[in-house]
């Protein structure tokens, strides 16, 4: 924040009657972006966008900073952002991730939104680099015609804009668009742009001055199922007896186009590929490797339709909801597993111990609308604190499980608008006493000598009355 | 048997006989009390922990409603998702000892801080209650013949199919604990007459009360324990622990079992607990009269005065009787009362009792799958409680001839006679078993012991090989105790055959062999209740026919026009007439209940038999028990029900056939078949071209078991 500030002190008495919008923008260092591609990716319901920058410092003070900003409308539905830059010569090459941050500017116009990637070397005056940038949109595409029949496929719009909406002024730009299927209904035409197979070039298009904005709509066919949780609870219990328990219990939505009429199950079951192409028939969730107990059901009982395949590298469980699901039904379940601890809980130096566990949902092309993770610690823990890479909202929570007194302590972090990027690993860091381990067996032993001492002292003591 | 070569090392756990054979007892009853539990765990094992069958489900959702929101709110609890539009006043219309108890044990648990779920408390609420009542069964047995007697009475209904049918972990009905209380009244009341104390006298009234207040059936206690009383005054037993035992029983009790909503007056106003009240002043009678007998030394005065009393009392009670008739104050005995006295008579008068499977009469072969050997044993049983008559035994032979008769009447209250032929079998069992023991353990100089044998052939043998010498004797009572023992061992193997074969499957979910061999499962119910429960608005009215009411209520969380409480006779018969007529007459009637779904169970493609196509005579007949426009024979082809080309047109276009069979026609089932070949019933279907007009296609399930169809709204008349 401070470098732009700054930098408009200095301009602010030479281009003081200048327009606001210009005045803004050239007083943002000096970069201007000489080449830029972006590669759409609409094959799924998760909006892929590969953005490659080639950044210049066109001004005379060097810069670490480079701003993206979206439209209000993108920027809802944005899950995630990343900013990642090549380094090395040539074959030698290596990706680095840089920082990337949710910035507000106080005045955007049209309410634009801003990230502020934080280049790992300023950039300095004359000298350019490429940044890649990757980002996904949910919620993003929009079934038109809402309603559809059994039988037809599933048309959605999608809509973004053919110039890439920039602070800076962009020399050169082309946007690709990949559709999932050829069929595409429709597509807004900006010159030049045309379209291929199943994909939509937009460009190049020459100098265009910051913030422009050329809306186009794309209508076109995507039968891949619109899997979204609307809520997902992942409870994860540490015992420190060796087991590792997660419980998450998913209300899992069908969010493409809504069904309409009639559901024939002799057509969906004698022409698959016609009737229901949009219909969500399974769900491939990939969990830890050696997991174990694996359960499937929901509030009515177990669900028989799952398989577990494992490997030492990783278990993949195939669920199948009771039903297949269409455009707007609903289900809801609990998957549970447990896994070994030893591959989870590990501890620090200043002997504290700390779980390391992904936080997102296991689930493959999801989105998730809320996610809550519960960390339930041992019985006995104290000073929880949470680590987790990108900013969630954190509380506490008593829970009270098999036999517990003092009640156990819960981590509970929220996040919302998760896509399976998300699933990075967190840290939870508590510290925990093993003596506490034996209260629990203590306790049972002691109620069960406490009983038979009762029944020995009932044998032994004559109650009557009368003698 | 303590052995005098051990060695001094072993002196302290030395044990005394009378210590050796509590530590024998204590444990044989606590393997029995895990037996009886882990027996009924038969499908939680195979399938996993979930309610069983139809009522079940309806106790679990009031359970679930109980610990939910509280005693007062489900007590106060007013279903409006059940019978719409009347809706349903739950909490006067059933018997909550069931859910209380449930509830009661899921707090204890949570008290004690284990984090059960209460689908689990209900689930294992049966077992529970079933290894309870081989408790009680043993103190039974021990109060009316010996602890040896009670021993093998606990072993046995520990394993009894008749009541394994009803207690396996799942099955949560009220039977489920309403055995144990049944049980457990009859033995404090036993008690109370045996020992004429005012203690025991309150303890099977409480113990009465449970009974009210968890099953129907306690009209059989309030029925049976007058009837016994009566017995035993006739035949000059009574004493005045008995006047102590059932004045406190019958008083408390009675004024206990009015607290229960659903029972409320009844012991005043119905004539089906008239005998008790009868034999109470019967028995205040009596006791005035033995009064007046130790007061008067005059018999003659006393002949005279006995006469004028009796006269007074049996006109006095005539009268008073007559008037609560007439004046509708007594209300006479109910239809299923009736039903019970008269088995021809529900078939008869009340199709809604008939179409039940279990309350036909019963088979002989369902007695011998039930009771296996106990069906030999009982009248063995009853001859030694004869050769031993006291107030205990009596009550015990009385409950066993009269619970045997209701078993002949319907087959679910085979029930109710299990605990009674259990105990009676044991005896005999433990009878036979002793006298044998008894044989073999005496010396060659001791008299014979043979004058307390049994009447059956083998005992007449054995009394034949007593008049020989007396190693041969030994020898036969060997062989007697071998094929006992070789009788049992069959009981118990048919006892477990019976349990994991015939009463371990939920029934909601169904299981097949498949082609390889291995295990096909058929979740189709659940199927079509989650998808109710999740793709429909909240407030949608289901129809189906009542047998799915509780379940849609339960698992599907949507109202229902009729369920399996059946209280409204012309409620269920509106639903079958809409079943069986025409469409555009069954619309306007969806119209007026204000239908949303129509749910059919179909099994023309899995070959499910049980479904509504096959209930459809019922529906047929119950419909047109109220409306005279429902005619049996036009769904019969010269008597006989079809569904193929043959079939009545009026059956080829009902509702229910074009519901069940909408597009069927165009289905393989069965390789080398025609199109549309129904596997349930054989044939293939009569009428394949079905177009509907008012309803459309919801939902089918995956094996077609269970389809659903939205009523669409009206046209636009212009």
């Amino acid at each position: 924040m401070e470098a732009p500030i700054r930098a408009r002190e200095a301009l602010g008495f030479i281009l003081f009657s200048l327009l606001f919008s210009i005045c803004r923008s050239s007083s943002l260092n000096h970069l201007l972006i000489s080449n830029a591609e972006r590669r759409i990716d609409l094959s799924s319901h998760i909006v892929k966008v590969y953005l490659t920058l080639k950044v210049e410092n066109a001004g005379s003070t060097p810069t670490s900073e480079v701003l993206l900003s979206f439209p209000p409308t993108q920027a809802d539905h944005l899950a995630t952002v990343e900013a990642l830059v090549t380094k090395g010569k040539r074959k030698k090459t290596t990706l680095v991730r840089l920082d990337v941050k949710a910035t507000e500017l106080p005045d955007a116009p049209n309410d634009a939104k801003y990230f502020t990637i934080y280049l790992a070397n300023p950039l300095k005056s004359g000298e350019s680099t490429t940044i890649e940038v990757l980002y996904l949109l949910t919620h993003s595409q929009e079934p038109f015609p809402a309603e559809i029949a059994q039988s037809e496929s599933q048309l959605v719009y999608y809509r973004d804009s053919a110039l890439i909406l920039s602070p800076y002024h962009i020399k050169q730009q082309t946007t690709f668009i990949k559709t999932p299927s050829t069929k595409v209904e429709s597509f807004t035409r900006v010159e030049p742009s045309n379209r291929a197979g199943t994909e939509i070039k937009y460009g190049p298009y020459e100098d265009h001055p910051p913030y422009s904005f050329s809306p186009i709509l794309i209508h076109f066919e995507n039968n891949s199922p619109f899997a979204v949780v609307e809520e997902l609870v992942r409870e994860v219990e540490i015992s420190h007896w060796g087991n590792l328990q997660v419980t998450e219990q998913y209300t899992l939505v069908h969010a493409g186009a809504r069904h309409k009429g009639v559901f024939s199950r002799v057509d969906y079951q004698s022409r698959p590929t016609l009737n229901g192409a949009s219909s969500l028939r399974y769900l491939l969730a990939r969990l830890p490797p050696r997991v174990h107990s694996v359960y499937y059901r929901d509030e009515i009982g177990n669900i028989s339709s799952s398989h577990l395949r494992t490997d030492s590298r990783k278990s993949e469980l195939e669920i199948e909801p009771r039903y297949p699901l269409f455009g707007g039904w609903k289900a809801t379940f609990v998957i549970g597993y447990g896994l070994p601890l030893q591959d989870f809980l590990f501890e620090t130096s200043d002997d504290r111990r700390y779980l390391n566990f992904t936080f997102g949902c296991p689930l493959l092309e999801t989105v998730v609308d809320k996610l809550t993770v519960k960390v339930v610690l041992p019985e006995g823990s104290k000073d929880p604190s949470a680590v987790v890479p990108f900013p969630v909202e954190q509380h506490l929570e008593t829970k009270y499980s098999y036999l517990d007194v003092v009640g156990r302590t819960v981590v509970v972090m929220e996040k919302k608008n998760l896509v399976p990027a998300h699933n990075s690993h967190f840290q939870v860091y508590y510290t925990f006493k093993p003596i506490f381990m034996l209260a629990e067996p203590l306790m049972l032993a002691s109620a069960f000598f406490l009983f038979f001492v009762a029944c020995v002292a009932y044998l032994h003591i004559d109650l009557s009355i009368r003698k | 048997m303590s052995n005098s070569s051990t060695s001094d090392l072993l002196k302290p756990f030395k044990l005394k006989t009378k210590q050796q054979e509590l530590l024998i007892r204590v444990s044989i009853l606590c393997l029995v009390y895990i037996l009886a539990f882990i027996t009924r765990l038969f499908s939680v094992l195979r399938y996993e922990s979930m309610i069983h069958e139809f009522d079940p489900y309806f106790n679990y959702r009031t359970t679930l409603y109980l610990t939910q929101h509280g005693f007062y709110d489900f007590w106060n609890w007013f279903d409006y998702e059940s019978w719409y539009p009347l809706g349903r006043i739950v909490g006067g219309t059933l018997y909550p000892g069931l859910m209380v108890t449930a509830a009661l044990i899921y707090r204890l648990l949570h008290f004690l801080r284990f984090a059960v779920h209460i689908r689990e408390v209900c689930v294992l609420t049966a077992p529970f209650f079933a290894s309870n009542t081989t408790l009680v069964a043993y103190f039974f047995g021990k109060e009316i013949w010996d602890s040896g007697a009670g021993l093998v009475a606990a072993i046995l209904i520990a394993v009894c199919p008749g009541y394994i049918s009803r207690s396996v972990a799942g099955s949560y009905d009220n039977e489920g604990v309403a055995i144990f209380a049944l049980l457990f009244t009859f033995y404090l009341f036993v008690k109370a007459v045996n020992k004429g104390s005012l203690a025991w006298g309150l303890a099977s009234a409480f113990g009465y009360f449970y009974m009210v207040s968890a099953w129907g059936g306690y009209v059989f206690i309030i029925n049976l324990i007058p009837l016994y009383v009566l017995v035993l005054l006739i035949t000059g037993r009574y004493s005045m622990r008995l006047y102590v035992a059932y004045n406190c029983m019958y008083i408390l009790g009675m004024l206990l079992a009015m607290q229960i909503r659903f029972v409320g007056f009844q012991h005043v106003q119905s004539g089906e607990h008239m005998a008790a009240m009868g034999v109470f002043f019967l028995m205040q009678v009596f006791y005035f009269l033995d009064w007046v007998k130790h007061m008067l030394s005059d018999t003659k005065l006393f002949q005279e005065f006995l006469s004028i009393t009796v006269t007074c009392a049996v006109a006095a009670g005539g009268i008073a009787l007559g008037v609560g008739m007439a004046s509708g104050y007594i209300s006479p005995w109910t239809g299923r009362f009736y039903s019970l006295l008269d088995p021809t008579y529900a078939k008869d008068h009340i199709p809604i009792i008939a179409s039940v499977s279990e309350h036909q009469p019963t088979a002989w072969s369902s007695f011998m799958f039930d009771f296996h050997i106990l069906l030999f044993l009982f009248p063995a049983g009853l001859y030694f409680c004869f050769k031993r008559l006291s107030d205990a035994t009596i009550f015990i032979v009385m409950y066993g001839l009269t619970s045997m008769y209701f078993a002949g009447v319907m087959v679910r209250l085979i029930l109710v006679a299990t605990p009674a032929v259990c105990l009676i079998s044991a005896i005999a069992v433990s009878a036979t078993v002793k006298n044998l023991t008894v044989l073999l353990r005496s010396k060659n100089k001791v008299a014979q012991i043979g004058s307390t044998k049994g009447t059956s052939s083998a005992k007449a043998s054995s009394k034949a090989s007593l008049d020989q010498s007396q190693p041969f004797q030994k020898n036969g009572a060997m062989a007697l105790l071998f094929g006992a023992f070789y009788l049992l061992s069959r009981y118990a193997t048919h006892c477990t055959w019976v349990t994991s074969e015939a009463y371990s499957s939920p029934s909601i979910v169904l299981a097949a062999r498949g082609a390889h061999g291995n295990r096909v499962i058929f979740d189709d119910y659940r199927e079509a209740y989650f998808w109710l429960r999740q793709n429909t608005p909240p407030d949608a009215k289901v129809m189906s026919w009542w047998d799915y009411g509780y379940q849609i209520t339960a698992m599907g969380n949507r109202t229902v026009i009729v369920d399996n409480n059946t209280w409204n006779n012309t409620h269920i018969a509106t639903v079958g007439r809409a079943m069986s007529s025409y469409e555009d007459e069954a619309y306007e009637i969806i119209r007026s209940l204000d239908v949303d779904y129509v749910l059919v169970v179909f099994g023309g493609v899995t070959g499910y038999s049980s479904d509504d196509i096959n209930k459809f005579l019922w529906m047929v007949r119950i419909g047109g028990g109220v409306f005279p426009v429902i005619k049996e024979p036009d769904y019969l082809v010269n008597g006989e029900y079809r569904v193929d080309k043959g079939a009545a047109p009026k059956m080829l276009n009902c509702l229910m056939y074009k519901l069940s069979y909408y597009r069927f026609g165009e289905m393989m089932t069965e390789y080398g078949k025609p199109p549309g070949y129904d596997r349930a019933r054989g044939v293939e279907i009569g009428n394949k071209d079905i177009k509907l007009e008012h309803l459309e296609e919801a939902f089918t399930t995956s094996n077609w078991i269970v389809r659903i169809y939205k009523v669409k709204p009206p046209n636009n008349r212009w």
